[in-house]
Formats: C-alpha cells, structure tokens, sequence
C-alpha cells in the first residue's frame, strides 16, 4: 500500500466512511468552485476615496511612509525620497510595463537597472498588482515583470502603487487574482506585504529590518 | 525530538528558579495578552470571523481526504509535486532523499514546528547537510542547542543580555567582536550573518499555515520575511506540514488570516503573508526550479472522528499559551516537548502517548482562559479532561489519586454518611484551629500548607448542621 | 441564605445532596460523577431555582451535567431541565430576580476576584460589582488581572503545589497592590487559596465571601481568623 493510501485510507477509516461520492461529493465540488465568503469587515467597505485614504492611514501605522502623488510627479517624488533620506540616487527597478509610464528620464539624476537586484542594491523600486486598503497591505505577484527577489533584499523598497487598485479586502485581490491568471492558475508568487520587515524575536519589542526591507516608502499614485 | 514531559515537575521546579526565565516571562505575560485584546477591540467582526473559522476548520477535517486530495492535484497541474508522509521517519527519509538529489550543503530553514517535531535538523546533521534557521528566534536557540519555547516566539524565554552573549560566542569567528548592548543592533547583526546564509543555500525549507486546496498553494505567515528568501533565492523549496493544514478556498484562508494575526501578537496583519505555488515559471527571474510539498501524518488520522478531534483546528497562533497561568509560571520549556501551552498539554499525549505525556493535561487549573481567546475556538479545557479520563480508564493516575478518589466517590454516593463524616471533619478542624483560625501545617495536606495556611472553619458546624438549627428554631 | 429570602425568595436545602461530583469529574472519574449527578438531580427534582453560592459548582450543574448523559436521552433531557433551573448566587439575584442593590453597610476599600468559572462559564462578572456598589461605605478597587486564576484549580493545588504556589503569589502581590483591606470572591476554594497565602505571607487583608457582605453580616470572622 502506498503511503498515499495509507493516510488518505486512515483519513477515511476515522470518518467511517469511504471517498466521498454523490451529493456530498458534489456539495464540496460546488464550494471549490463558487468559495463562498466570511463576514464582510464593515470599515473598509467605503468609496473609493476614503478606501485610498484608509490604505494610506493603516500603511503608515504599519511603519510604511506614504506619498500622494500624480501621475507625472511619480519620478520626481522617487528621487526626493532617495534625496531626503540620504540614499543613492540609484535603484534595480522592476522591468514591468506599469511603470514605463511614468517618465523616469525626466530624473537626470537618478540611475536605474532593471531586472533582478544585486547583493550591492541598497533601493529597489516595483509596482504593485493591488492595494488592500483594510489592512494598508501591497500585494505583489511575480512574474518576469517582477522577481520576488526585489521585494526582500534591498534595504529600501519604494512601491508605485495606483489609487485605483486599492481594494477594500482579500476578497477583492483574489477576485482579481482569478481575473488575471484564470481558476487554474496562480503566479508562483503572491506576496502580501504589510509595511517593513520586523522582528519581536528579542525580548518582545518591534524592530524593524530583521531580513527583508527596513524602509517601505509607498507612492500612491492618482491618474 | 526527544521529550522530557516525563520529568514535568522537576522541569517546572527548575523553571520557577530561573530568574531570566522569570524575567522575560513577566513581560510575555503582559505583551501578548494586552495587544491581542486591543486588536480583538478594534475589530466589530472579530468574534463573527472566529465562529466562521472554527466553522471552516470543521468542514475541512470532515472532508479532510477530499481537500488532500485536490491540493495534490493542483499541485501537479502547476509543476510541483507532493509526497506523503505517514510517519517522521518517511517525512526525514523523503526529505534527505531530496536534499541529496540536489548534493544540498546547506539548508534555509524558516517557521516549521512539524520540523521540530520530526526531528529533522539532528536527522540532516548526521547526513552532513547544514540546516540554518532563518527565523531570528529559532535562529538563536539554534546557537543555544536548545528547543523552542513557543510556537512563533521560539526564543521568548531568552533575556536581550543573553542573546548578546550568544552572538558574541557564535559570530566571533565570522569577525562580529563587539558586544552589542541594543537589540536594534543585535537585529542588524543577525541579518548581515544570515543574509549570506540565504545567498548559499542550496535547499529553502518552510512549514505552512495553511495549505489552499483551490489553488495548490502553500501559505505562509511571517513578520521577518525569512520565508520569502528562503523559498526564493535556493533552487530547491520544500514544503513540510501536517495533514490538518489543508485548508478549501482563497476565501477560507482570508477569514484564517484575520483571526490568526490579531490572535498571535495583536497585530492586524504580519508583515508577510504568502502563497507559494509550484516552481518558478517559464520567464521568471528568480525562485526556485523545483517545488516539493511534504504531508505528514503521524498520529493526526487517528484523531479524527473522535472526542479529541477539535485539537486538529488549531492554527498555530500560540493565543493560548500567552494567556496561560501556568505557561506564564513555568514557560515552554519545562512541557519537555515541541508544543508548550494548553494545545501541547492536549497535542503531546496524541503525539507521543499519554504514559510519557500525562503531566501536560493534569498541569491545569481549567481556568478557560485558553479557550476563551482560542481563534477557532477548541475546548482546550474539555479536551485535557478526556484525557484525564483515559488515563483514569487505563489506572495511569497515581495510586494514591485513584484511591482517594475512590473513598471520597463512596462516602458522596451516601448523603448521610457524607453529611456525617464532613461534619465530624469540620468540627475536628474547628476544634484543632480555634486559636488563631488557621492552621500553619496539616497532616496529610502538605502539598497545600507547605505555601499557604489552611483556614480552618469557624465553630458551629456544617451549614447544613446550622441550617438544621436555624429551621427547627423557626418551627413553632 | 440572607440575600435570597430579602430578595422575596422562599429557600429550601434539600438534606440528600453532597458535592457537584467536580473533584471526581475533573479527575477523570466519570462513572462516579455520573452516579453522583443522578443523585444531585434526584435531591433537585421540583424546585424552580437551584441556587449555589460558588462559581464553580454552578458551572458544573448548569454546563457540565448535560454532558454526562450523551448516550441516556431520558436522563439527558432531565439533566437539562435540570441545568436549566441552576443558578450563581450573583447572577440570580442580579439576572433573575432584577435586584440591583442591597440593605448593607461595610466600611472600606475591598478588591473583588473573577473566580474562573464564574466569569468563564457563567458570565459573572458585573453582578456583583453592581450590588457592591450599593453597600454603604464601600469603596471597589480592581486589581490589574482580576480575571487571571488563582491557582486553586481543586486537586491541582496539591497535585503541583509549586506551580499553584507561583500562581498565587502573583495574585496576593496584585491584591497587596490595590491596598485593599477585604479580598472578595464567589468560590470558597479560591477563598481558601488566597486567604492561606495571604495570612502566610502575613499580610492584612481580610478574605471574605462576597455574600457575607452584601447580607450586611461582615462583622463576621473573616476566613482563617478567629473574632
């Protein structure tokens, strides 16, 4: 007997019963197939401004920095944000189409490498898929557009993040995670991310920067 | 891992004795408890959402063969692959076996309590595979050659003074000479040792919170970020976890998730949460070439259908060993096991037997404060006395217990004869204590007046013998 | 006995009745805390309210009786008809009866306990800090964890007595620390607990049932001392 059967067969012993067939078979083939939800979380169930605004508030309360901005100010406000907090004016930058809309050869100043970070970058710079707005939490899918790698070794990560991909909950970036990639598929990575990497492991007390970044600077962008 | 459970009392006396011990749990005590309470506050839908949690869980493990079975499946269909584990040494045999497919030298290990359960850093070791903890508390007490004291805060029985001195010890030969005296730059120090291990490692193994049946992922929770470098950067990742981890939908997993985080450290949402799905995709930068989930079994079948079955809806948040009197006198240690707590105290006797376990559901004063913040709900206190049961079934309680037992069940089964012998008792300590109220030692009770005296009762009797008074006075 | 007939209720103590069966059910005794259930609901048969001034024993009648009888439907039926009639003293001179003060008068600051299966299994928690408040000079003051347990636990105080010992100090130096002259509680074991270390420790706190006070008889001995 193979190991397979020895625990799916001792599973089945337990419950008294053999593989699950007919209607109750069916009635958990229907729940894989419509999942049904939990309790709505009332307060971020807003418009989507105050949902914008609820993202950016619980973001910072997580020990995010968040920036408003326009869309043609994006490039712009990314080099302050280097400038202001003394970093390089350099950064590996996700090679994703949503960001080659904002005009980054208007920085003279500022360098970019896209592709995947090198032990030597201290900054990276990515987009999002979504915002989730009860949380003030990013989510990140990978793809060739955006190597995993990017959200976790630099010490400073800077998002791009549209207003309009703000959502209100989980619920709403799966919705949209079935949109993008079907019932039959997932990117090999989603990252969700609530503010900089952290650690409690020592004495219970929060520090940040444990492995992953120590500085999120979040720019929320209206088109 | 090797227990001591055995050795309970000895551990817990030891434990009362150990001022650091004591010091970082007087803060544990009040951390945790307090932030889980704020966040419980903050959320209106908080107790709805723990209802539907316990109410997922139920469902999974009664249908717990299907729900394998279509992660396995999706797991294929996206490019990894599962393997079943009835029992530790299959789950250390497959994953040695996968190491050496890939000659792996060293391995990332991040969040896997199964892990600690199988033993499976001393099995690599021996192989001459080098298994590094990346969670920085599991990192410490690897330095230490110590177990976990706490499902997610592995090293919560250590003071800052001891980790410094650890570090000092261990990372002296790396070049790292300083004492350090802040923790912020004893994190620091920890990342710039670790980061290198991760950039090396040949093998990333993680546990999971859950497993989505829906869409064969396998989800993780952490606030470090350890796991994701760990399942990126290696070009192999290995999954371990148990079978009751499995979980339905996307849907499932967020209600999950709202209650897991709130319940561990009061947090809204840790700092990672992700799923991982298969090996990396044509066109992918990074991640790895290879993805191997690993389902383990030992003993968790067996559990369901019967009374205990609860046990197995447990998340892994540790709400209810931070809320324990008696975690918070003795810690996670002196349980002599992987889990501490009121879940260990009902999960170990299952794991490892209730001969070698049967402190761990005795230890209680069923006070319900574990159950009381349980996410998912689990009659913490009601599964320790179902315990307590079989070992009385199976005369494991100690003799002298089951014979008083028996002569105190005689004389209540017998009114008169109880409501004689007691009112003899009370008049006797009456009699006896008359003088100051109290008695300073008592024969046959010294396990009570070796702290406390025992207040001895005031003259008059019973209250059923003053009872009797009072109404027959009453009658014309 | 007092508070009940004040509040209008004729009291009756059936002689036949022992103990709740908690020391043999939290043993893992089942069969003898079955047979003494029987017994208990037997004792209790016609009454419309049973009435227990302990947190704990409350609990067992009205939480755990049921359970005893799964595979007897006849006496499961009986023993939730049973369960149903079994009361706190607190809560049903607060919840049943509607009574929201009392003829008392006690001077002094007291700190009150939340015994743990009173507040964890019955709900009891402001009860009696609302008849507390009507007791004539009378001043509440809480300790920081009026809710974590005292250590008592029944057999669990002698079975590790080190364990229940650091338990209980961490409760005596919180009640210390209100600087409250008269402990309060619901469960006379958790009394007895706190009253031994307190009086160990040589504290002077007096330890004392909450319904001695609010019958007004808290001139009384207090628990473990002589008058």
């Amino acid at each position: 007997m193979s190991a397979r059967s020895q625990i799916l067969d001792g599973i089945r012993r337990s419950l008294h019963r053999g593989e699950l067939v007919g209607d109750a078979r069916a009635a958990v083939d229907q729940r894989l197939a419509t999942p049904p939800r939990g309790p709505v979380v009332a307060r971020a169930q807003l418009p989507q401004p105050e949902k914008v605004a609820l993202f950016c508030q619980w973001a910072e309360a997580n020990n995010a920095t968040v920036a408003r901005v326009a869309a043609p100010e994006v490039p712009a406000e990314v080099a302050g944000y280097l400038a202001r907090n003394n970093l390089p004016a350099s950064a590996v930058m996700a090679p994703s189409p949503q960001l080659d809309r904002y005009a980054w050869g208007s920085q003279k100043m500022l360098s970019l490498r896209r592709g995947r970070p090198e032990a030597s970058d201290q900054v990276s710079i990515t987009g999002a898929f979504a915002g989730i707005a009860e949380t003030g939490t990013l989510v990140m899918t990978s793809g060739p557009e955006h190597p995993v790698s990017l959200n976790l070794l630099p010490d400073t990560h800077v998002v791009v993040l549209r207003e309009a991909d703000i959502v209100s909950g989980y619920e709403d970036v799966w919705a949209r995670l079935r949109d993008r990639y079907g019932k039959n598929a997932m990117p090999r990575t989603v990252n969700t991310i609530t503010g900089p990497s952290r650690t409690g492991d020592i004495e219970q007390a929060m520090e940040l920067g444990a492995h992953g970044p120590r500085r999120m600077h979040i720019v929320v962008v209206r088109e | 891992m090797q227990s001591t459970a055995r050795d309970f009392k000895h551990n817990a006396h030891d434990a009362l004795r150990d001022a650091n011990l004591q010091d970082s749990l007087s803060k544990l005590k009040v951390g945790f408890s307090e932030r889980r309470r704020q966040a419980a506050e903050r959320l209106p839908e908080f107790e709805a959402l723990r209802d539907r949690a316990r109410d997922i869980k139920n469902h999974t493990l009664a249908n717990l063969d299907f729900y394998l079975e279509e992660f396995e499946r999706k797991v294929i269909a996206l490019g990894g692959h599962v393997h079943w584990a009835p029992t530790a040494e299959d789950a250390l045999r497959i994953i040695a076996d996968l190491c050496k497919s890939v000659n792996a030298r060293t391995i990332a290990k991040s969040k896997s309590m199964i892990s600690e359960e199988i033993g499976l850093n001393d099995h690599l070791e021996a192989l001459g595979i080098e298994p590094v903890e990346t969670d920085l508390g599991e990192y410490i007490i690897q330095l230490r050659h110590e177990p976990p004291s706490h499902i997610i805060a592995p090293a919560v029985h250590l003071t800052k003074d001891q980790v410094a001195d650890t570090f000092l010890e261990h990372h002296r030969a790396l070049g790292f000479t300083k004492r350090l005296t802040e923790r912020n730059d004893l994190v620091a120090e920890a990342r710039q040792v670790l980061r290198q291990k991760f950039l090396d490692a040949d093998v990333g193994l993680n546990g999971a919170n859950f497993l989505v049946a829906e869409t064969g992922s396998s989800m993780l929770v952490t606030n470090e970020g350890n796991a994701d470098l760990s399942n990126t950067l290696p070009k192999m990742q290995i999954v371990l976890a148990s079978i009751e981890k499995v979980i339905p939908t996307l849907e499932d997993a967020a209600v999950l998730l709202r209650v897991l985080a709130r319940s561990a450290t009061g947090q809204e949402s840790s700092a990672y949460t992700t799923l991982n799905t298969g090996p990396k995709r044509a066109g992918d930068l990074d991640g790895p070439s290879q993805y191997h989930v690993v389902i383990l079994d030992n003993g968790r079948s067996s559990v369901l259908g019967t009374k205990m079955q609860d046990m197995l809806r447990c998340i892994r948040c540790g709400a209810c060993m931070n809320h324990c009197p008696v975690y918070g006198a003795i810690g996670g240690h002196a349980y002599g096991w992987v889990y501490p707590g009121p879940i260990g105290a009902v999960l170990t006797p299952q794991l490892i037997g209730v001969e070698e376990a049967g402190n761990l559901p005795n230890a209680s004063t069923f006070c319900g404060r574990c159950e009381s913040v349980c996410p998912v709900r689990i009659p913490l206190p009601g599964l320790m006395r179902h315990w307590r049961e079989r070992e009385f079934e199976r005369h494991l309680t100690p003799r002298t217990v089951r014979q008083g037992l028996a002569v105190w069940s005689f004389v209540a089964r017998r009114p008169k004869l109880y409501r004689r012998l007691t009112g003899w008792a009370n008049q006797l300590l009456a009699l006896f204590g008359r003088g100051e109220g109290r008695y300073r030692s008592l024969p046959l009770a010294s396990g009570w007046t070796r702290f406390r005296d025992f207040p001895a009762p005031q003259p008059g009797g019973t209250f059923h013998a003053q009872w009797a008074r009072q109404r027959s006075r009453m009658r014309p | 006995m007092k508070l009940l007939e004040e509040a209008g209720c004729v009291v009756e103590v059936p002689p036949l009745q022992v103990c709740c069966g908690q020391p043999a059910y939290n043993s893992g005794d089942r069969a003898s805390t079955t047979a003494i259930a029987r017994q208990v609901i037997d004792a209790f048969e016609g009454y419309p309210h049973i009435v227990a001034p302990s947190g704990s024993c409350a609990g067992m009648l009205a939480h755990h009786y049921p359970g005893l009888f799964d595979d007897d439907p006849a006496m499961k039926a009986r023993a939730e008809n049973f369960a149903g009639r079994c009361h706190e003293l607190m809560s049903f001179l607060v919840d049943v009866l509607g009574v929201t003060k009392v003829d008392a008068h006690y001077e002094g600051t007291v700190t009150y306990h939340d015994s743990c299966s009173g507040l964890r299994e019955l709900g009891v928690k402001q009860q009696p800090r609302t008849l507390l408040g009507s007791v004539r000079g009378l001043a509440l003051r809480e300790m920081t964890t009026p809710e974590v347990c005292c250590g008592f636990g029944g057999t669990f105080c002698v079975k590790y007595p080190e364990i229940s010992n650091a338990m209980v100090g961490e409760k005596t130096s919180d009640i210390a620390a209100t600087g409250a002259g008269t402990l309060l509680a619901g469960d006379l074991g958790c009394l007895m607990n706190m009253a031994g270390k307190l009086q160990r420790e040589g504290r002077a706190v007096k330890v004392r049932h909450v319904a001695e006070v609010l019958a007004d008889m808290g001139d009384d001995a207090p628990i473990g001392e002589r008058r």
